[in-house]
């Protein structure tokens, strides 16, 4: 599904991932877990497409594809889904019109016929049950005036709606209260499939409790210096990041 | 013959046949007007309220309210385009009513639409007692010229108490070349009353010079909202203006959409009395070398009064917009609360905008906020649109979109809702917008 290769990437002069490795096979979910500046969000972006990051070295295949040659939208459109850290709020844009907008552009993409009007309407008022969501917020503008929680909840009814293949969660869990936490946690789970792939992006062990990851790995200094199953979570939360820096160094 | 000249030459020729002659009060008002105008001219760029906007081409291009203006060649399917079906009308052809295309049904009888000449002959004190209040001190030069020009023109008068549900339609049409529509209004809302107005003013493809005033008069507690949308032809020039005195406690919305023509000027002025509150809006879009100026002066001359104003503007290609807004606060206006807010976006490197908004306080207990905005599409934005699949220029369209709209969406009345986005559609800065985005 998603490989990536002694990835080395830089913002501006300055060099935050220096060589990452990393295997994702259908239907498996992994955790990256670090301390604040290790390039956590980094490594999201770039795979997302945003604009600002220089690759120096490596390479990213997704599906067989070289996923770095691709623009954001064809990313979106083969499957890659980023669940952002800080939603965007864009007033005046609908959120209905926004979930329709791209699952139609996916469709096209993929050669089906836009969705009909009463059939979308009947799969998004579905999927916004799952997320505990009032369907007003359907027709308010996308994450404008949303509180945090509310904002990711938003995130995860996109991905819901769109079906990505590979779904990343940038710290989805961060600025959650735990009742929250568990309404997205639920989300998600629902959301995995024997072929559909997780790569969530976290700082805090506490999501690892209610989204069961197959793999954790470490993220400290531009690399992945640990991995291991979900045990590897429960070490670091006792142990603190210092333990697998100081192990490294 | 110099420009200005042959605008005195043929208001020499035209004086004759202006409504009124019979008023001697009307007669000294003109010819005062016409002596202020003669020692002024038209505005120059030397003058700070005109810095920005050089209306030379209209002494260059001499239009003429003597052209025979034929409306009998007008077009009525394009007409009815702009004509609001679920609204009295009153449809101005060339600078004079037309009968023909106006529509009175269900109007109560307590209320008067009618023409301005109409009014001059039939109820001339009530004229009187409005013409030229509201701008009795602007030293505009085009005020002076509409007072001593104005041909025709619409007058409105809403008896105190009463709650006129059905909007009221002005419709400003122009089909002749190089004329010159000269039309002077008043809108009356008296104690307790409400009422919703619309001006409109639209053009066949010919250049052509608009030059409306609009005086408004809120009385205590009434309501009144006034909707602007200015389609003129884009080779028209447009100058209008619509002073607003306020009594105490009223309330004033105005919506000022701003599409056509390739020279405008708006301003808008309110006299705000003892809590009384105006709400102003506009929404400018230009696009090849449109050039929209727009003035707006709020006076807080008395205390508890409330003012809001947000003016947006979409500019691309080589158009230039201008917003100078000025917050007036007198000594007397305490508690006075205020906030004047201008945001532009610009689509292309050429175009410009040149925005001055201003506070002056004379009070020293006030709330007054004031923000300014000239910028581009965010980034971030467009990435997040794009990260869910949608194109580039889709991206972009809805951003830009969704910033004007959110202008038209403060048009409660339904039909004209549909037809400003109709118009916002057809003009749009950019191509490929799309209906369904709403």
């Amino acid at each position: 599904m998603l490989n990536i290769e002694n990835l080395h990437v830089n913002v501006g002069d300055k060099i935050i991932l220096k060589g990452l490795n990393l295997q994702i096979k259908p239907g498996e979910v992994h955790a990256i877990m670090g301390p604040n500046g290790a390039g956590k969000s980094t490594l999201s972006h770039v795979l997302s497409g945003k604009a600002g990051y220089t690759v120096t070295q490596g390479k990213v295949t997704y599906a067989g594809q070289d996923l770095l040659d691709m623009d954001p939208e064809l990313r979106a459109r083969e499957g890659v889904f980023l669940a952002f850290q800080y939603p965007v709020e864009i007033p005046g844009v609908s959120n209905i019109y926004l979930l329709k907008a791209a699952l139609n552009a996916i469709r096209r993409h993929q050669g089906l016929d836009e969705v009909d009007a009463m059939d979308f309407l009947t799969l998004v008022k579905d999927k916004i049950k799952l997320l505990q969501m009032d369907e007003q917020f359907l027709y308010r503008a996308v994450n404008d005036g949303f509180s945090g929680g509310e904002k990711k909840r938003n995130e995860i009814l996109q991905a819901a709606i769109l079906e990505p293949k590979l779904c990343i969660l940038d710290e989805t869990d961060s600025g959650l209260d735990i009742d929250a936490l568990k309404v997205v946690a639920n989300g998600v789970n629902s959301l995995r499939t024997e072929e559909r792939s997780f790569l969530m992006i976290t700082h805090y062990q506490r999501m690892l409790d209610y989204i069961k990851p197959d793999f954790v790995h470490v993220l400290a200094d531009g690399k992945i210096v640990k991995s291991g199953g979900p045990e590897l979570a429960l070490e670091l939360e006792a142990k603190g990041y210092q333990w697998v820096q100081e192990k490294v160094a | 013959m110099g420009g200005l000249q042959k605008y005195k030459a043929d208001y020499q020729q035209l004086i004759a046949e202006l409504p009124g002659q019979s008023l001697n009060w009307l007669q000294q008002l003109r010819a005062d007007a016409y002596a202020a105008f003669s020692e002024t001219g038209f505005p120059s760029l030397r003058e700070e309220e005109w810095r920005y906007t050089n209306v030379s081409a209209i002494e260059k291009k001499l239009f003429s309210p003597l052209v025979s203006a034929d409306s009998s060649t007008l077009d009525t399917a394009w007409l009815d385009t702009y004509a609001l079906k679920d609204a009295i009308r009153i449809v101005i052809v060339n600078g004079r009513f037309c009968k023909e295309h106006s529509s009175l049904e269900g109007l109560p009888a307590a209320v008067t639409v009618s023409s301005m000449a109409d009014a001059l002959e039939q109820k001339p004190q009530l004229v009187e007692q409005y013409l030229a209040q509201a701008v009795g001190h602007e030293k505009h030069s085009f005020v002076a010229f509409n007072t001593a020009w104005f041909s025709d023109g619409l007058l409105v008068h809403v008896p105190a108490q009463l709650v006129l549900e059905q909007p009221i339609q002005l419709l400003h049409v122009v089909t002749q070349a190089d004329y010159l529509a000269t039309s002077r209004n008043i809108v009356v809302v008296e104690e307790m009353a409400q009422a919703k107005v619309i001006e409109t003013f639209v053009g066949e493809s010919n250049a052509y010079l608009t030059a409306s005033v609009t005086e408004v008069f809120v009385e205590e507690n009434a309501e009144l909202s006034l909707y602007k949308m200015q389609s003129e032809s884009d080779k028209a020039y447009h100058f209008g203006g619509t002073y607003v005195k306020q009594a105490r406690h009223s309330r004033f919305k105005h919506h000022n959409f701003a599409f056509g023509s390739l020279l405008a000027r708006n301003d808008v002025h309110t006299d705000l009395d003892v809590a009384s509150e105006c709400d102003l809006n506009g929404l400018y879009l230009g696009i090849k070398r449109q050039h929209i100026d727009n003035h707006t002066r709020i006076n807080h001359l008395q205390p508890h009064a409330i003012s809001r104003e947000l003016y947006k503007g979409v500019l691309n290609q080589r158009a230039r917009g201008v917003f100078q807004g000025l917050v007036f606060v007198a000594e007397d206006a305490q508690k006075t609360d205020s906030t004047m807010n201008n945001r532009n976006l610009l689509l292309s490197a050429d175009a410009e905008a040149d925005a001055k908004p201003q506070l002056e306080i004379y009070a020293d207990d006030v709330k007054c906020a004031h923000g300014v905005t000239v910028g581009q599409l965010e980034d971030k934005s467009v990435f997040y649109l794009k990260s869910r699949g949608l194109d580039e220029e889709t991206a972009r369209n809805v951003l830009t979109f969704a910033f004007a709209n959110e202008m038209v969406e403060k048009v409660a009345l339904k039909d004209l809702h549909a037809m400003v986005l109709d118009q916002l559609l057809q003009r749009f800065p950019q191509e490929h917008v799309d209906k369904e985005w709403l």
